[in-house]
């Protein structure tokens, strides 16, 4: 079995957020980065995987230069191989355009039985490319994955509970499937010592668009139909009120205050 | 690109009704056709629509697109994109919405590659922007910033549209959809899933459709603190939340997370008791109507964003709360 993690690497939430105004996209080089929380459940379910099953763990990562960093923590994992998907002309893609070159690098790779995501990166959260992998690989689209209960190689079938609105929903698919992942599927890992000094030797493979066969057309910022146009900072909320005293007197206070609301029945 | 005409919604249902926020994108959707001066149009995909498409209609779509046949029973990504795209690529819609529910996410997604266009999620906000494209306003690094994009390349414009943001569009009887039927057929054996079970949840966490929220952070202290929260939650009809920490520490099942790696959340009241306001929990509920913080540490971020602040132990603060509000609640 061969499963395939798409990683990505993303400004750190508590880093400045710094933006290049002209293009409408971030200045990714100059910002602290980690691996996206999401796909690290997406890692270590891939990894819990192997243990299981028995697989062949390849990660990806798109990202200008410093992304190799995501893969060279998923090797002192213990993934398998890694590929840094990395081309200026990728940069400032939407997601149909990372959905296309992930989609491209996966079909480079070749025979993938599960292609493993997180159920979205915190920095655009759009939560869509993983979708979008599956609807152009024509793979089964199982989205919002707690669990994967089964996996049937030999038959080419996966049986997971996704959690949908008002409660879980257990589906079988035929596999390939493109499997995104939520927060609590698994509690990830983290590298020992020997793994990241293993990882630290690993010269990257780096695939430019070329090595992909993508088009250069259907990437990067030009390519782009969604364009960011406006930038702003959301209105600071109206000064709050402290409420101050005894326990009593407060507690008071703050039910007539929040029964003032009339949202309370 | 002139033949695209047109607002569609996708509305979902369940157990033949539409699901409570769809009224919301019946009332942004006929906002948008309104300013655009085009038609709102529905899209109804399922077994046996006819009740739903009149019901659209009763919600402003002057015409609704029904696919109907049993593959379509329950929502796959797979057989309903099909017809979806099918359908739209005939009728060809200048905008599409869909709600970012589980089911809109996965429906939008594989639409957008179908018909190879652009898709912006989670829009907190859409309007006309000049040449007739459709500015959405989403939020991004939790909430920090506002960022409008537009789609001014490539149609149908697109875009799944979160809870709690737009007005519900108002029920009137009189009014009637043109209802246009389409066929799609869809063969059992060529759709890669297949739905075994529903498994309702037995907690019924529903935060994000929530007017209140009791939500209790690490200062909570113990799973036994959630407790009394819930108790309060209970006397209000809330619903109940919790930070990561909270969480991370095994205290309440993850489900109740709010924010960033958790679920956001605008309910009109949100009560936060022992959670200091980490950015990624503030992610998850800044823009909740009325904000009340408790908390011992009275330089906690949190009381920064509060709209009214206790500096206090919720150990103490909230069994007064759950007393006082029982004396005046009279149900």
């Amino acid at each position: 079995m061969k499963i395939v993690v798409c990683i990505k690497q993303v400004p750190d939430t508590e880093a400045e957020v710094k933006w290049d105004l002209q293009k409408g996209t971030l200045k990714r080089e100059d910002m602290d980065a980690i691996t996206n929380p999401f796909d690290e459940f997406a890692l270590e379910e891939a990894l819990l995987t192997k243990e299981k099953y028995d697989a062949e763990i390849v990660a990806i990562s798109m990202g200008p230069e410093k992304a190799a960093d995501v893969l060279r923590n998923a090797l002192a994992l213990g993934v398998n191989q890694v590929y840094h998907i990395s081309d200026p002309a990728l940069a400032g893609s939407d997601t149909l355009g990372t959905s296309y070159a992930l989609a491209k690098a996966i079909e480079k790779i070749g025979d993938a039985d599960i292609v493993l995501c997180g159920k979205q990166a915190t920095d655009g959260n759009t939560g869509i490319v993983a979708s979008e992998i599956a609807a152009r690989l024509g793979y089964s689209q199982l989205s919002f994955v707690g669990k994967i209960v089964d996996i049937d190689a030999a038959n080419k079938k996966i049986k997971v509970e996704r959690s949908i609105e008002g409660g879980k929903e257990v589906v079988e698919a035929k596999l390939p499937a493109v499997v995104s992942v939520l927060k609590g599927i698994n509690e990830p890992r983290l590298p020992n010592l020997m793994g990241i000094r293993k990882a630290a030797k690993v010269q990257i493979p780096v695939w430019d668009t070329n090595e992909i066969n993508a088009a250069k057309e259907k990437v990067g910022a030009e390519a782009a139909a969604v364009k960011v146009i406006e930038l702003t900072t959301p209105p600071p909320r109206a000064a709050g009120e402290m409420l101050a005293g005894e326990v009593d007197e407060v507690s008071n206070l703050l039910v007539e205050k929040l029964l003032g609301l009339k949202v309370i029945k | 690109m002139s033949d695209y005409k047109d607002v569609w919604v996708y509305v979902e249902h369940k157990e033949g009704a539409f699901t409570p926020m769809s009224y919301e994108l019946f009332g942004i959707g006929r906002k948008l056709a309104g300013d655009l001066g085009s038609n709102l149009c529905a899209l109804v995909i399922g077994e046996n629509t006819d009740e739903l498409a009149k019901e659209a209609g009763f919600y402003g779509a002057s015409k609704v697109y029904a696919v109907d046949g049993a593959p379509f029973k329950t929502f796959r990504a797979q057989a309903y994109a099909k017809a979806a795209a099918a359908v739209m690529d005939k009728y060809k819609p200048d905008l599409v919405l869909y709600r970012s529910t589980t089911q809109g996410a996965d429906l939008s997604a594989a639409c957008a590659v179908a018909l190879d266009t652009g898709l912006g999620s989670d829009a907190i906000g859409l309007e006309i922007d000049g040449a007739k494209a459709v500015k959405m306003t989403r939020a991004a690094f939790g909430g920090r910033y506002l960022v409008g994009v537009v789609n001014s390349k490539t149609k149908p414009q697109m875009a799944t549209v979160r809870p709690k943001v737009f007005a519900m569009a108002e029920r009137d009887e009189s009014k009637q959809a043109e209802v246009v039927k389409e066929a799609v057929t869809v063969a059992e054996d060529d759709l890669r899933t297949k739905v075994l079970e529903f498994m309702r949840s037995e907690v019924q966490v529903n935060l994000v459709e929530a007017d209140i929220i009791v939500s209790g952070g690490r200062g909570v202290g113990k799973p036994e603190g959630f407790k009394i929260l819930r108790d309060l939650a209970n006397t209000l009809g809330a619903a109940l939340g919790a930070s990561r920490a909270a969480v991370d520490s095994g205290w309440i099942p993850q489900e109740h997370q709010v924010g960033q790696t958790g679920k956001t959340v605008k309910p009109k009241i949100y009560i936060a008791c022992g959670i200091s306001g980490a950015i990624q929990h503030l992610a998850g509920m800044r823009t909740s109507d009325c904000i009340v913080a408790i908390n011992k540490d009275a330089e906690a971020p949190i009381f920064r964003v509060a709209s009214y602040g206790i500096v206090g132990d919720y150990n103490q603060v909230v069994p007064k709360l759950i007393d006082e509000f029982k004396k005046k609640l009279v149900r």
